[in-house]
């Protein structure tokens, strides 16, 4: 049997069934009805004003590849303009091949991009090294903890280099609900109470984030990418296998084979947790040594890079440890639960 | 635990909701420990046992749950306390009393003035009961165990086992279970003046309901669900005493002290792991425990820091309206809301152009206020709760429906929601035989889980709403013949059953004739 007419515009056959309401639709319906569901995300939640420039953490990897795609599709109706930032964290086999795709689509779209890398910004550690040097404590490397709080700092270095006001990252929904499932079961409370909303508003200083991608979930990010015929990047990161992630990926996985629309029930779950105020994270302060944003007195990113520079790497890792300025459980300094902008998982420890 | 949380006053009568397992088990043992023992741990409250017979929901045969329910009785005349055996068949004899909430006035536990007084208060409301000719509060007479009406009928038994058959996947036939067992022990408690119920969930039952709570989008009443107390329903509340214990230490203390258990097979026993969400979290959960050995602990930690107000903090404005099934207060934004509630609605703009049929296949949300009801709704606003307004799935007329429409008579939480929408439904059922080969392996594996999503998918809120609704409405047929429990509803609830009649039995299999 032929396959059915497409629900909405009744021309064509339809290519494929939305994975949310089972609707038949064709290619081009398809992708018009998520630009407009992206559109009302981003109109609804008042994340981009008009005459904002925004900086779109490319990663050459599916979800900034659509991000970036649908952003400048949408960039006139809302009056934006749009610049890439992509972050070499140094990663040998993996991250070359990625920017070689950004590269390639900064030339296609014409939009300007501008690379930053770890080995510039923190002092000539690369991904590798940080591997390197965490791998002889006896435990699981957490090369992924460096990573995260890391690209964050990249991802607003390279934004101010570029001079924008708004910061866009392409986690989609599945990202948001493997978020949840990790934080609940790593006990994070304070990622939980942060987390959750559309993005960050950006308090003292930092930039305000968004993530437009937040409700499409990953079947239609691939969807549309093979609809409009996108050219990224598909390889999972090198260290991917040691995330803790996985295991919250592959929980999701199963829980979206049961019941499909458990994707959007955990990211409407997580909006809607009510912690204690105990256990909320302390208002933001700024770093003593960066000026970034910080819970305590140093950032989680020179934190971090101290542990590291000590030839301690797991200093600033894990609950109150001795040394450094800590004097409580550790606090991501940047409020955003770090996820991937691209495909490879990253913990929240 | 209980000093803890300093909530259950001397001589209350307290119901001990005892399902044959281990950790409910253990606490009605270390109930009746903590109350022979002479000392000044002393527990000192009157302490009742209720049973809830489920045999019929997981399809067993009557001779296995008479050989059940003699065991039961031995156990429980062990124990002797006062107790209670009642089959799940009682729900069909419910009042609609049942969902609602009664307002209580609010009791600030935790600081040592507020606790003296409230048990002042309580006492002095003893004694006043007590001139009044009720038996006195300080021994609990062992008595044999007693049931709420006579053994079911076999017409209700085939009526609830035909309830449960219509229900397709086993996520919502476990949820189903849970409604309607809180539902009954709520009643017998009301009715036999039980002020509080003590439910025997351990620590890893409740992080398995946590996370499938989240799963299921109850992330907003997470507090309710797993916290020590649920006051929900206002005048009963229910503790959970055993919720710092895992597994494990309760099947230790029950070898150690010989506690004795029954064994009742439930309705997701021997299920594959796929089968349901709850299935599959308990698996995942006690997977990652064996390699992660403080999984359980961490999540239940969290789930102590979890509050019971809504996330924005704006405690200080009157409660909105209640879900009718799980009475907490509905979590369901209004229009025009950039959340994940409004991307299942927003996709109505693209489907605005669509013809009438299709809207059957691709609404997502499916509950519409019926227009000639919307007299009815301003009537019917002034009570503490709304009445149902839930008309059947899915309504044919579609064009004149905007996303605001069907968001403003919502009047049930987005997890009960849920468990009614099925997209995949409309997706196996429009498949025909010509799915696409990744469809197919999809559907496929759920096939072979057992749990097909067809077209006539459960309503449960309306066929539970048929249940609690009056003999008084004149529905003839087997179901009235439960007799007790007869009362008119207000106005509201009859219009609320004649729009449900008039829409037409599209839910499924309907016991009774209309």
């Amino acid at each position: 049997m032929p396959a059915p007419q497409c629900a909405s515009c009744n021309k064509a056959r339809a290519a494929l069934r939305r994975p949310r309401s089972g609707q038949a639709l064709c290619g081009t319906c398809f992708c018009a009805a998520f630009e407009a569901e992206v559109l009302h995300t981003v109109v609804a939640g008042r994340l981009l004003p008009p005459g904002a420039v925004v900086a779109v953490g490319a990663s050459g990897g599916k979800d900034s590849t659509v991000l970036a795609h649908v952003l400048r599709e949408l960039a006139p109706r809302l009056g934006i303009s749009l610049r890439l930032v992509a972050v070499d964290e140094g990663i040998g086999g993996y991250r070359d091949a990625a920017l070689a795709a950004v590269r390639r689509q900064a030339a296609r779209w014409e939009l300007p991009l501008t690379v930053v890398a770890y080995a510039d910004l923190f002092g000539g550690w690369t991904m590798d090294a940080v591997a390197r040097s965490t791998a002889g404590s006896g435990r699981s490397r957490s090369c992924c903890t460096f990573c995260g709080v890391l690209r964050r700092r990249a991802l607003e270095e390279g934004a101010r280099l570029v001079g924008a006001t708004h910061v866009v990252t392409g986690h989609n929904a599945d990202d948001m609900a493997e978020t949840v499932l990790m934080n609940f079961l790593r006990g994070d409370a304070g990622r939980l109470a942060r987390g959750g909303g559309l993005g960050s508003p950006g308090e003292g200083g930092a930039l305000p984030r968004c993530r437009p991608l937040q409700l499409a979930s990953q079947k239609e990010v691939v969807l549309y990418a093979h609809f409009r015929r996108l050219d990224y990047f598909s390889e999972e990161c090198v260290y991917a296998p040691e995330a803790f992630r996985g295991h919250a990926r592959d929980l999701l996985k199963r829980l979206e084979a049961a019941r499909p629309s458990a994707v959007l029930d955990l990211v409407h779950s997580a909006e809607r947790l009510a912690l204690a105020p105990a256990a909320r994270p302390p208002p933001p302060g700024a770093c003593a040594r960066c000026g970034a944003l910080a819970s305590r007195a140093l950032c989680q990113a020179c934190a971090l890079l101290d542990g590291l520079n000590r030839g301690r790497p797991r200093l600033a890792i894990g609950k109150g440890r001795r040394g450094l300025d800590e004097d409580g459980p550790p606090r991501e300094a940047e409020p955003e639960p770090s996820g991937p902008p691209a495909s490879e998982p990253v913990p929240a420890f | 635990m209980l000093g803890k949380n300093r909530l259950i006053f001397p001589g209350e009568k307290v119901l001990l909701a005892w399902s044959g397992g281990p950790s409910s088990s253990s606490m009605v043992w270390q109930v009746l420990e903590g109350l022979s023992r002479d000392s000044a741990k002393r527990l000192r409250f009157v302490p009742g046992v209720i049973y809830v017979d489920e045999g019929a929901a997981c399809g067993r045969s009557p001779e296995d749950r008479a050989r059940t329910l003699v065991e039961v009785e031995q156990v429980l005349q062990r124990v002797g306390f006062p107790s209670h055996v009642i089959a799940l068949e009682e729900v069909f004899g419910l009042p609609p009393s049942v969902l609602r909430c009664f307002a209580q006035e609010p009791e600030s536990v935790g600081t040592e003035g507020a606790y003296k007084a409230a048990v002042d208060s309580f006492l002095q409301q003893q004694c006043v009961l007590g001139a009044a000719g009720e038996e006195p509060w300080s021994q609990p007479r062992p008595q044999g165990p007693q049931s709420l009406a006579g053994p079911p009928t076999a017409v209700q038994t085939e009526a609830l086992s035909r309830l449960f058959d219509s229900v397709k996947t086993l996520t919502a036939k476990e949820e189903l279970l849970q409604t309607l067992r809180t539902h009954l022990i709520l009643h017998v408690a009301r009715t036999h003046g039980y002020s509080k119920v003590m439910a025997g969930d351990s620590c890893t039952r409740l992080a398995v309901k946590l996370m499938t709570s989240l799963a299921l989008g109850r992330g907003a009443f997470l507090a309710w669900d797993t916290g020590f107390s649920d006051e929900r329903h206002g005048d009963v509340v229910v503790v959970r005493p055993m919720r710092e214990h895992t597994l494990k230490e309760v099947a230790f203390y029950n070898r150690l002290f010989a506690v004795p258990s029954v064994f009742t097979p439930a309705v997701d026993t021997k299920a594959p792991e796929k089968a349901s969400i709850h299935r599959l979290m308990e698996a995942f959960l006690l997977r990652l425990q064996a390699q992660f050995p403080s999984t359980v602990s961490t999540v239940y930690r969290t789930s102590e820091k979890l509050v019971k107000a809504p996330r924005d903090g704006c405690a200080a404005s009157p409660p909105g309206p209640r879900c009718l099934l799980c009475l907490c207060t509905l979590d369901v934004d209004s229009a025009d809301s950039a959340t994940a509630f409004g991307a299942q609605t927003s996709s109505h703009l693209c489907q605005m152009q669509a013809p009438g049929p299709q809207a059957e296949a691709g609404t997502p949300t499916t509950l519409c206020c019926c227009p000639g009801l919307g007299g009815a709704q301003g009537c019917c606003s002034s009570p503490p709760w709304t009445p149902c307004r839930l008309t059947s799935w899915p309504r044919p007329s579609s064009a004149a429906r905007g996303p605001g429409a069907s968001r403003r008579s919502k009047r049930i939480c987005w997890g009960t929601a849920m468990m009614r929408r099925c997209p995949v439904g409309a997706e196996v059922r429009a498949l025909g035989p010509h799915p696409t080969r990744n469809r197919q392996a999809r559907t496929g594996r759920q096939g072979q889980a057992g749990c097909l999503w067809l077209s006539t998918c459960i309503n449960k809120n309306v066929l539970i709403r048929k249940l609690y609704s009056t003999h008084g409405a004149g529905r003839a047929g087997p179901l009235a013949v439960c007799g007790a429990g007869q009362r008119r509803a207000p106005q509201g609830r009859l219009a609320g059953a004649a729009v449900l009649r008039q829409a037409g039995g599209a839910a499924a299999s309907l016991p009774t004739a209309q």
